[in-house]
């Protein structure tokens, strides 16, 4: 019998994988039992952590997001728009659903029963394929991206050992701990770890995790004679414990090792250390799960010798980098991990400096990151911007104490051009005799950009205000902020001016909805992501934040997170702008990985028509904003 | 003989469609099963005008559900060559048709007791109903909804009346298959499934408030 509603259903999905590869009998009876449901703008089609539906969900019309709780903000992991596919990897895998799934805007969804699929999955081997891969790379067409040997390379792997390691998948961890009382000795709790042959012990009572004793406590408290091995294990445990959830990602999880500098995560009931322990994740787990590994690089570059090692290192840090961005992991997470890793490098080419120069530094000194090194929103490889401020000494030691750390700077500037951070080309760097000041000279030097606002200073201290301290002495650093701070609450039409500054990249999109792309020069007719899009948020933030005297905020993110919470009414605005940032940001580093360049400039030719809209959509939280600073800095009349 | 055996056959389906109006009817919107329909005739003419096709999809707890869909072409003497272009049923086309008598016992069997909805429904139903009078059979039971009353019910559109290629253009409605009495019945019921959200979304909605006819009612 006819049926006009199957058929259009089946004309729709023909044209979206996996339906693409089914047989025609196969996805008409798909078609024809599909479920169509109707989402309004906000609902949520399934939560995080609930079980799973019996339908996994097809986009007919409009756009859902996907997030993730972590920290208890939600975080876009993407967005599905016409033809994409989600909530189907829970119910192949009997799993609880691991992101959340809301409407960005009014929907109608195609919700395509699991049970008629799990029955094509036996007989055709190309639907089977293409749902590995695309849980094995977490991108919803993997195919769309060409099949290149590493994608083929997770199917193989996962074939055979029939698990899938992503980062957004939830982290294996052992799960029966070792475990002692604390009423035991050390001794005792060294023993059951060689016979149980674990690297480390996990204290509890009732249940409950309160310390965890390592190989390293071992042999740095005890080997050394520090302690006895007869006192009790609190003596040389670590506590309290860092305690998660069993949900834990693998990316959440080496975040937590980074940022606490751990080795072991103790996965709790509830995770808090007040429930029950269920298991142990140590980072040994994390490298077997996972090849190439954010925090086994840093351990390398902690390890490196020479300036060759840490090139490789940071080479591998690339691919890391390619890797994560094809995975479509949050932007969030990408750049915290590459700027830990690019961190590292760096303090390690000063330490290896330091080493070089015949005496120690005569005073504190303060290695600065700028600009987008500084923001911490740099991915690509790019070139060093960095400043360096030492300690006010007497003037007759004023000269040799320069001239020490220009001699530092010199080689540390050449270590990084060698691993791969090219020289800037506008010689921003600490080596420059005008960037290596003392913190007089740099308060003075503030004050009078400040003071002077000329265009060249405005751009100096869009560059400079960015800073960051890699290494050495923080104190510096803080009076170097203050000092700005006091600077411009004497000269309060500074911001004025910074904020006329902020507007000069006009907004990206023209009256007619289209893009302003580049009128001359090489890159005719391109658009320019960085001057035309990133730009007007991060001077945006900047200039805002400053002018809340907001300290320690340098990421752009932060900043606008930072201003939410001082301006309540326009919360939703600043909210939008992060997205849009996390959004531009992650564009410009695949574009960037793409063509093998810095990103900047993107042909419009070459995207694809949801490219494009995704790009438009963030452009109005740019217009917004840059139309908030001109009615707060009532810029109109100094334009 | 044989008209006395085909009688009893429609005695029989139609004590069974009876039956089911006995049982408890459902309280809520989640537990109801609506039935979205529309029909294709030969005119607007109730008494000398008939019945071309019907299309039909049923709704469950939200979801349209495309496994209960029925659609069905009849077989009719009377044939309007001017109504062709409005919905290109040829009287001698390539399509499978039933007998009248057949194709409304298949469609009694299967609406049951699901509450009907359709745009203008006063129309679609009393087309049905005229059609089981010819076959000595009483009117339909249902409960019934008319999206074209329901979308009245929402803010500001109290006197609003709408045909509906407005609507679906109104609500983004993509309108495929406009003007077959399946694709007609599909963008009823994603209207219905849009109204209801934002009814809900403007107040309390409770169920019986679905069927609450406000001010006068006919064919628009």
């Amino acid at each position: 019998m006819k049926n006009t509603i199957a058929e259009r259903i089946y004309d729709f999905l023909k044209n979206f994988p996996p339906f693409d590869v089914l047989e025609k009998e196969q996805l008409f009876k798909i078609a024809s039992n599909v479920k169509v449901t109707y989402i309004e703008k906000d609902n949520f089609v399934f939560k995080q952590e609930e079980n799973p539906h019996e339908h996994f969900y097809v986009v007919k019309d409009g756009a859902i997001g996907l997030y993730r709780d972590m920290d208890n903000e939600q975080i876009l992991v993407d967005i599905c728009d016409e033809g994409d596919i989600f909530g189907l990897r829970p119910l192949i895998q009997n799993d609880l659903y691991l992101m959340s799934a809301k409407a960005n805007e009014e929907s109608v969804l195609y919700a395509v029963s699991v049970e008629i699929l799990k029955e094509i999955i036996e007989t055709n081997d190309k639907v089977k394929k293409f749902l590995i891969a695309s849980f094995s790379s977490n991108i919803k067409t993997p195919y769309a991206k060409g099949t290149n040997g590493q994608l083929f390379a997770n199917i193989e792997m996962l074939q055979t050992s029939n698990s899938s390691f992503t980062e957004i998948q939830s982290a294996e961890f052992s799960k029966n701990p070792v475990t002692t009382l604390k009423t035991a000795t050390i001794k005792e709790a060294a023993k059951i770890m060689s016979e149980k042959r674990v690297g480390s012990i996990l204290i509890v009572e009732n249940k409950n995790p309160i310390g965890i004793i390592t190989d390293k406590d071992l042999r740095s408290k005890i080997a050394t004679g520090l302690v006895s091995i007869d006192e009790s294990v609190t003596a040389i445990m670590s506590s309290p414990v860092k305690t998660f959830k069993q949900k834990i990602t693998v990316a959440e999880a080496q975040i937590a090792m980074i940022k606490n500098k751990i080795t072991h995560l103790c996965i709790t009931k509830d995770g808090t250390n007040k429930t029950e322990l269920i298991g142990v994740l140590s980072e040994h787990d994390i490298v077997v799960m996972h090849g190439n590994n954010p925090s086994l690089l840093i351990k390398k570059v902690s390890r490196a010798k020479d300036v060759n090692s840490l090139k490789y290192i940071r080479e591998k840090a690339s691919n890391l980098l390619q890797g994560y961005i094809e995975q479509n992991i949050p932007i969030i997470f990408i750049s915290k991990i590459i700027s830990e890793i690019n961190e590292a490098i760096t303090i390690k080419a000063i330490e290896l400096s330091l080493e070089e120069m015949d005496k120690e530094p005569p005073v504190k000194f303060g290695w600065l990151a700028l600009g987008s090194q500084g923001r911490k929103e740099q991915l690509l490889m790019t070139d060093q911007d960095n400043a360096l401020v030492f300690e006010d000494v007497p003037s007759e030691k004023y000269q040799p104490t320069k001239q020490y750390f220009l001699q530092l700077a010199k080689k540390i500037t050449e270590k990084l051009n060698v691993i791969g951070f090219e020289y800037c080309p506008a010689d921003m760097m600490a080596s420059n005799p005008k960037w290596c000041l003392s913190l007089s000279e740099w308060k003075n030097q503030f004050d009078s950009w400040i003071k002077t606002p000329t265009e060249d200073a405005m751009m100096m201290c869009t560059i400079f205000f960015d800073f960051d301290l890699v290494f050495g002495d923080k104190k510096l650093v803080y009076e170097m902020s203050e000092s700005i701070f006091k600077s411009i609450e004497s000269f309060e039409i500074f911001l004025n001016f910074m904020g006329r500054n902020a507007l000069r990249n006009p907004p990206p999109i023209g009256f007619f909805r289209q893009f302003l792309v580049e009128n001359d020069g090489e890159h005719k007719d391109q658009f320019d992501i960085k001057s035309r899009a990133l730009m007007p948020l991060v001077d945006a933030a900047r200039l805002l934040t400053l002018s809340h005297s907001i300290k320690d905020k340098n990421n752009t993110i932060s900043r606008f997170k930072k201003l939410a919470k001082a301006e309540p009414k326009n919360e939703d605005l600043y909210l939008s702008c992060i997205d849009s940032f996390k959004i531009l940001l992650q564009f410009r580093t695949q574009q960037g990985l793409t063509n093998n360049d810095s990103g900047r400039y993107v042909d419009l030719n070459k995207l694809s028509k949801s490219e494009k809209l995704s790009l438009k959509g963030c452009f109005k939280p740019i217009r917004d904003v840059q139309d908030l600073l001109n009615i707060r800095y009532n810029l109109a009349q100094m334009m | 003989m044989f008209s006395w055996f085909k009688y009893k056959n429609y005695q029989i389906f139609w004590k069974e469609y009876s039956k089911k109006f006995k049982q408890k009817q459902p309280k809520s919107f989640e537990n109801t099963r609506f039935v979205i329909f529309d029909t294709e005739t030969t005119g607007l003419d109730i008494y000398n005008d008939r019945i071309l096709s019907i299309g039909a999809i049923g709704i469950f707890n939200h979801n349209i559900d495309v496994a209960d869909s029925y659609e069905v072409y009849l077989k009719q003497e009377a044939f309007k060559a001017e109504t062709v272009e409005i919905h290109g049923i040829l009287k001698e086309g390539k399509l499978t048709k039933l007998p009248e008598a057949q194709a409304m016992e298949q469609f009694v069997n299967y609406i049951g007791n699901a509450v009907l909805v359709a745009h203008h429904t006063a129309f679609d139903i009393e087309m049905i109903n005229a059609a089981l009078k010819r076959m000595d059979l009483p009117k339909l039971r249902n409960k019934t909804i008319d999206t074209g009353i329901l979308y009245k019910k929402l803010e500001g559109k109290k006197d609003s009346h709408f045909n509906l290629d407005v609507l679906s253009s109104e609500f983004n409605i993509p309108k495929h298959d406009r003007h077959t009495a399946a694709g007609d019945a599909f963008i009823t019921a994603l209207l219905f499934l849009k109204i209801v959200s934002k009814l809900k979304k403007e107040r309390n909605l409770h169920y019986s408030d679905l069927f609450r006819v406000s001010g006068k009612e006919g064919l628009m």
